[in-house]
């Protein structure tokens, strides 16, 4: 090995989460402000391990294997929400089938 | 089913601040609409299989909605003041907190102190680790790719970025969030505010300060 | 026996010298990749933590493993590091990721 660790590291195993020393741009400093449906996501996760659903490992971990193109072109807050997907029905709260079809009837409804 | 969505409007946004996106930003993409509905499905879901309530979801956003750096800033103000204070806080974040009536729900605050010769910044390389029972959630650029690239690598020419140029005799110790504890910096009381009152310091106090990418400055 | 109380778990104490393992499994882990096999010294003990390389997976991340913040010197980890000598970097690094230096 070289005499820099950061420099040595076998890039397959590296996930796309785990970016620090990579090359990158500068920082975009603007505001944003946290829209209402990001909220209630961020609700939905602090409630949901904060009452044993799932932990927040598992949150994070399910980021983690959305696959590097998935990662970087959903927003925060879509990550989390394919997430909390992902570990509902892991944890046998929720099917696919029945979050695919109340998609559908909300998107039919306009609902939010 | 329409009926089971909670009524909390636009009213969580402070004055002026509705809901913007910024035009384009690698990190942040404008909503798809599919994880919007996704979104919506899950909470719908969630309430009726009783595993949450709207009255609960409602109350989180709200009590995140309270939170900000205005909390942090009390804090630093009362370290800056009282010296028996500054020693427990930095000794333990959250027992020191909780003296200021500031509860963290469990959080780790771990505080780290600026030394004349000593600079800290704040960063979570891995996701977004931020201590959000003392600061609020975390802004946008806290949790970019570039932020999260760059901090612990070029720590210095991303500081400059914000307006922050320190001496090469300064040190900078970047602290990469990785599990359990969460970080904020007490920065150097700002020269020229002697005999101020901590309401007064406290105004000095920035989130951005607290993460460390800014200093505190007087007038 | 789960197979985290089978993780070796080393007390180190606070100035003591170590080195992050050198290994890429894959999973869930918070030693991010930089740092994988540098050389730093223990800042202090963080005392037990639950072991999210274990609760990511649904189980209970018991038992809980000593976590540390470690401190390392940014030019050893860094090629071409532009700043002084006494730039550092802290990071929280389970034991089961650190041996003796």
């Amino acid at each position: 090995m070289t005499g820099f660790p950061s420099d040595d590291v076998p890039e397959l195993a590296r996930g796309v989460h785990d970016m620090g020393g990579l090359p990158g741009g500068p920082v975009d400093r603007h505001e944003h402000a946290v829209s209402l449906w990001e909220k209630r996501v961020d609700a939905l996760l602090v409630l949901l391990t904060r009452k044993g659903v799932f932990s927040v490992d598992e949150l994070r971990n399910a980021i983690e294997r959305l696959g590097a193109e998935a990662y970087t072109a959903m927003s925060y807050y879509e990550r989390w929400t394919a997430s909390i997907a992902w570990n509902l029905m892991q944890r046998g709260v929720i099917t696919a089938d029945e979050l695919g079809k109340r998609m559908a009837e909300i998107e039919a409804e306009g609902r939010q | 089913m329409s009926h089971t969505h909670d009524h909390d409007h636009d009213h969580h946004h402070p004055a002026g601040s509705a809901p913007q996106r910024h035009p384009f930003q690698p990190d942040d993409p404008p909503p798809t609409g599919h994880y919007q509905l996704m979104a919506v499905a899950l909470r719908e879901l969630l309430i009726e299989k009783g595993v949450l309530g709207a009255d609960e979801i409602r109350a989180q956003i709200e009590r995140m909605d309270a939170r900000g750096p205005h909390l942090g800033a009390k804090v630093v103000a009362k370290a800056w003041s009282d010296p028996a204070y500054k020693a427990r806080l930095l000794a333990d974040g959250p027992k020191a907190c909780a003296e200021l009536g500031i509860e963290l729900d469990g959080m780790r605050l771990t505080v780290v102190e600026d030394k004349p010769a000593l600079h800290n910044l704040i960063v979570c390389t891995l996701c977004s680790c931020y201590p959000r029972a003392l600061l609020g959630l975390p802004p946008a650029w806290y949790k970019s790719a570039d932020y999260r690239k760059r901090a612990v690598r070029e720590p210095r020419a991303v500081l400059k970025e914000f307006g922050t140029e320190l001496a090469a005799t300064t040190a900078v110790r970047v602290h990469d969030s990785t599990a359990e504890l969460r970080y904020i910096v007490l920065p150097l009381r700002p020269a020229g505010t002697e005999g101020w009152s901590e309401e007064k310091l406290a105004g000095l106090v920035t989130r951005d300060t607290m993460i460390g990418v800014t200093l505190p400055k007087a007038g | 026996m789960t197979p985290a109380a089978r993780l070796s778990v080393k007390r180190f104490k606070p100035g003591q010298a170590v080195r992050v393992r050198r290994a890429f499994p894959p999973g869930h882990i918070r030693t991010p990749i930089y740092i994988r096999g540098a050389a730093g010294v223990i800042e202090r003990d963080c005392g037990d933590c639950v072991n999210a390389e274990e609760r990511a997976f649904a189980r209970s991340g018991l038992p809980a493993l000593p976590l540390y913040r470690v401190r390392f010197r940014q030019q050893e980890i860094w090629p071409g590091y532009d700043g002084p000598d006494s730039d550092s970097i802290e990071i929280e690094i389970y034991a089961n990721w650190l041996e003796p230096a």
